[in-house]
């Protein structure tokens, strides 16, 4: 039994339809309308993807690979619309749409206020459907189509509240880096069709092998591998969305964006729009073991380096925002070492436990009147109990711990790294087991400073009229109020942010115990990803697999990521429950490194002064030398001026006097005769005259 | 003797004091238009010259035709002067350069 | 003597003739006496293509030339008011450029012609009287035969000629008054002369009725 074409449109289709209402007729529907609408829509989508996840699993239903439109064909080249839905497809729409319900739910409670209300709505609606084509595509065009819209609407997310500079700079950062990444992607998809003919995957894939032995010059001399430069391009744009170091600069500062989509897409979904296509795309990867490599090593780099710099952070939300890129590096890794169900599987659990973090951290946020620095929070976990709960399980998800589902993703990976013996894989263990003290450490670090311990923050009660000023206009007064002074005591967000945050926190909790033995080890995605022989990581772990309980029980072992995150429980559980005044002097005798970490690596910094300030150099140089200089002073005003002169002086010949043209004439006859008798000797030599 | 030499040289004499003419005339167009006839002369000169040397009719009639078309442009070239001379009061070139770039 | 001989004479004496008129032409201070030069220079020339058994054309150089176009050349110097000082600006300055360009001009065309040649081309016989006929007739026969088209041109052209320079120097002054017999025929008397009946007495209350217009 196959699946329908029409409920796959559908899918697709209805949060388009939502986000057209909400966008263009947003005015007569109002905000009730709006979110009804943009809900309804990827509700209906989020119920399909359920219903095709369980045809795909359960119904016996056939993988889905069909052109349903022909945009356009150009001799051999054939760019249409089509859908390829087997179970990764699958396993994407449910998260997708699942995450993205939730997050409409919950924007409902934290745009409460917000003027862009129904703009937020369309927008995300928008993304939802750019999402779903990007995961259900069956050719790399309609990928790339996905991959720009989706970057597209992050763009415009991030910011979203245009009025604030720094917004602004943050989004055309995204942009920005993305281009650079996108660049890559281009390149590897024209490299695809150059070399295979097609941007179909089935017939690309079909005919992959043919890829071995073919070589590419890219700088005289040199010759590259196809499948090499194919992956590492395709790898590229993977990094750009995916924020891979070292293009991962955009990704901290798009917490500039309005929480829940800092929980959508770069959390949860389009930021995995990467590892998603590398594991699509792991017939290409799997020829060539270089790109493998590369892909491990930039993701393992990325997997500790970034949760580093985590631990130094005071912004709740950026705090996320780094473990995001430190799980990021843990997918890539374990794509790096063909890992792809591993890579995939993490992408999952951990599109529920990220989100759910990010939105219990945008609970708080509302709770502290937009406060969002922990220095000034504390002990908030007496005034909003299921916001402290639910972010508990989400935390220990990100940690690892045993049972929860980011255990069985994570602990596959890590192993599946040790299982490895590609180039640089004793790198990437060493990244990824450090990775895991670092996660822990973070996250502790988080979860004390915003919950427990003192309250570290003043209630100073206003009256009313006060509080209605502090409330209408609160996205915009974030410099106007004291750090650390509220109006009022925080207390526990309204159920559409709750509900959320439960029912993210139910898949935190239990998918991996349930789903870790398929879609791990048992071969549950098929043929959607390929593995060669030699390279299956996962399948040598897999004759070791007993059963989730037996794996959460050797998962507590002490030697191994759970003992570091012990450990790592330990230390902040010392400093910030009992000797709060330890991590000031730890801070301090650890002053260059703080500072290394603080900075970012100074990374922000280097692409500032170079590629910003070299591009404004150069673009100035342009202009100065190149238009003004060149196009427009010589070659626009200098053609015009030189006509004018030449002008100029051919008008002086024309006095107007007659005798002056007379003169002319007998000037050019005395020319013509003298031309005559110097060179033309036919007219004597007629006979005629002369002789 | 009488050699065509003769008469071409003679007509070439013409044409350069026509021309001199022109040079040294430059205010007077009066004398301007009689150095165009006398240029028209010199042509005119070679024109029978080389009929009679040729025995070929073809040179005088064009002379006739010469002479026809200069009497009209004499008639026409005056008619201006005097409208030129009503409207300015004056026949020197000098004064007419209206046609100044 | 030798009628070649004579003919060599004659052609020296009205080349020089011609030569010394055309210098006249062009450096006399009078623009009478330079009319009246070039009237010479014609006349010479003429002579000059009757010794080419040119009579036709010699002939029609005088009657057309120095009938008529320099006689108009004469009419219109006496016509004008001409200040003959101020004209002559500028010759002594232009002189030596004129002579120099006619120099120059004149080496030319004599290295062109090539002067050693001189002696080499006898002209023949006269062709008209070799055809057994007058210059008159074969030239005449050629222009209604061969070239009648552009013999009828050259007419039109003439007309032209004459119709653009009455175009061009006839005017109406604005300042002159001239009778129009036509029209002063053509007046009726009921144009110029209304007769009007009216009563003796102005009636007293009535409104005033428009006043009475006359034309005239």
């Amino acid at each position: 039994m196959g699946l329908s074409t029409s409920i796959l449109l559908t899918i697709a289709l209805a949060p388009l339809v939502g986000c057209v209402l909400a966008g263009f007729l947003g005015k007569f529907l109002g905000r009730a309308g709006s979110h009804t609408v943009t809900i309804l829509g990827v509700a209906i989508s989020c119920a399909l993807s359920f219903y095709v996840l369980y045809q795909l699993t359960l119904g016996g239903a056939e993988t889905y690979n069909q052109n349903i439109y022909t945009w356009f064909q150009i001799g051999h080249f054939n760019a249409s619309v089509g859908f390829l839905v087997d179970r990764l497809t699958a396993m994407m729409l449910v998260v997708v749409s699942f995450v993205s319900l939730l997050v409409h739910v919950y924007t409902i409670g934290y745009m409460a206020d917000d003027d862009g209300y129904k703009r937020f709505f369309s927008y995300i609606s928008l993304f939802t459907f750019s999402m779903f084509m990007l995961v259900m595509s069956n050719n790399f065009m309609q990928l790339f189509f996905g991959w720009e819209a989706v970057g597209l609407v992050s763009y415009l997310l991030i910011g979203f509240w245009y009025k604030r500079p720094t917004a602004i700079f943050a989004n055309l950062k995204a942009f920005l880096v993305n281009r650079v990444g996108d660049f890559g992607f281009l390149l590897g998809i024209a490299a695809v069709l150059y070399f295979l003919g097609t941007l179909d995957y089935a017939t690309a894939f079909d005919s992959a092998p043919s890829l071995i032995g073919k070589t590419l010059q890219i700088t005289a001399g040199t010759q590259w591998d196809a499948a090499t430069v194919i992956c590492i391009c395709l790898f590229i744009g993977a990094m750009g969305k995916s924020a891979q170091v070292p293009l991962h600069v955009w990704l901290p500062d798009s917490m500039e964006g309005p929480t829940p989509i800092s929980a959508l897409i770069h959390a949860a979904t389009m930021v995995t729009a990467g590892i998603f296509m590398v594991a699509r795309m792991s017939p290409l990867f799997e020829l060539s073991q270089s790109a493998l490599s590369f892909v491990m090593v930039i993701g393992a780099t990325t997997a500790l380096f970034t949760g580093l710099i985590g631990i130094v952070q005071n912004d709740i939300k950026r705090v996320v925002a780094y473990s995001t890129l430190s799980q990021l590096g843990y997918m890539t890794v374990a794509l790096g070492v063909s890992a792809y169900s591993g890579a995939v599987y993490h992408l999952m659990t951990h599109a529920f436990f990220k989100a759910l973090l990010f939105l219990g951290a945008g609970s708080v946020i509302i709770a502290m009147h937009h406060e969002q620095d922990m220095r000034y929070m504390g002990g908030l976990r007496k005034y909003m109990p299921i916001t402290w709960i639910t972010m508990w399980i989400g935390s220990l998800a990100l940690c690892g711990v045993p049972f929860f589902s980011g255990f069985y993703s994570k602990d596959a990976i890590i192993e599946a790294v040790g299982e490895s013996h590609r180039w640089g894989s004793h790198y990437a263990y060493f990244c990824v087991m450090a990775g895991a003290l670092v996660t822990s450490l973070y996250t502790f670090r988080q979860m004390y400073l915003t919950f427990h311990g003192k309250e570290r923050f003043t209630v100073v009660a206003h009256h009313g009229h006060a509080h209605h000023d502090a409330h209408d206009d609160h996205h915009d007064d974030h410099g106007h109020h004291e750090p650390g002074v509220l109006e009022h005591a925080p207390k526990e967000s309204p159920w559409v942010v709750t509900l959320p945050l439960v029912l993210l926190a139910i898949p935190s909790l239990l998918v991996g115990f349930f789903t870790v033995g398929p879609m791990l080890f048992g071969g549950w995605f098929g043929s959607a990803i390929h593995v060669d022989e030699a390279n299956n990581v996962l399948g040598e772990l897999g004759q070791k697999f007993h059963g989730s309980l037996s794996m959460a029980l050797h998962g507590f072992s002490l030697i191994g990521p759970f003992g570091l995150v012990l450990l790592a429980f330990v230390i902040q559980t010392y400093i910030y429950l009992f000797n709060p005044s330890m991590a000031d002097k730890i801070k301090s005798a650890l002053k260059p490194l703080w500072t290394v970490l603080d900075r970012k690596y100074w990374v922000d910094d280097v692409y500032f002064a170079v590629f910003a300030r070299g591009g404004l150099k150069l673009g100035r140089l342009f202009w100065k030398a190149g238009d003004t200089a060149v196009i427009d002073d010589t070659m626009v005003n200098g053609s015009v001026s030189l006509i004018h002169r030449v002008a100029a002086m051919t008008r002086r010949l024309q006095s107007g006097y007659l005798y002056h043209y007379a003169f002319a004439m007998i000037l050019g006859l005395i020319l013509l005769l003298g031309g005559y008798w110097f060179f033309g000797s036919g007219l004597i030599g007629s006979g005629l005259v002369g002789q | 003797m009488i050699t065509l030499s003769h008469y071409i040289v003679l007509g070439a004499v013409l044409f350069c004091i026509a021309v001199a003419g022109l040079f040294i005339n430059r205010k007077n167009v009066i004398v301007l238009l009689m150095s165009i006839e006398l240029m028209l002369l010199a042509v005119n000169m070679n024109f029978v010259a080389f009929s009679s040397f040729l025995g070929d009719v073809s040179g005088q009639v064009f002379v006739f035709f010469i002479l026809t078309v200069a009497a009209a442009e004499a008639a026409i070239g005056l008619a201006i002067l005097v409208l030129l001379f009503r409207n300015r009061s004056t026949i020197n070139i000098a004064d007419i350069d209206s046609m100044k770039g | 003597m030798n009628p070649q001989l004579f003919q060599l004479i004659c052609f020296y004496a009205f080349g020089f003739v011609t030569v010394a008129a055309a210098l006249s032409v062009i450096t006399l201070k009078n623009t009478v006496h330079a009319v009246l030069a070039l009237v010479l220079t014609f006349f010479s020339a003429a002579c000059l293509w009757m010794l080419l058994d040119a009579e036709f054309l010699a002939l029609a150089l005088i009657v057309v030339y120095v009938g008529a176009v320099m006689v108009l050349f004469l009419f219109v110097v006496m016509m004008l008011d001409l200040d003959q000082e101020k004209l002559r600006e500028g010759f002594v300055k232009f002189l030596p450029i004129g002579l120099i360009v006619a120099a120059a001009m004149l080496v030319e065309m004599l290295g062109l012609i090539g002067v050693r040649a001189m002696h080499t081309q006898v002209m023949g016989a006269d062709p008209a009287a070799t055809a057994g006929t007058s210059n008159t007739a074969w030239l005449g026969h050629a222009l209604y035969t061969q070239y009648l088209l552009p013999f009828e041109v050259a007419a039109l052209i003439l007309t032209v000629g004459v119709v653009a320079a009455v175009a061009l120097t006839l005017r109406q002054r604005g300042d002159a008054r001239y009778e129009s017999a036509s029209q002063q025929v053509k007046v009726s008397p009921r144009d110029r002369v209304r007769i009007v009946k009216m009563a003796a007495e102005r009636p007293v209350d009535e409104t005033p009725a428009p006043p009475q217009e006359s034309k005239s």
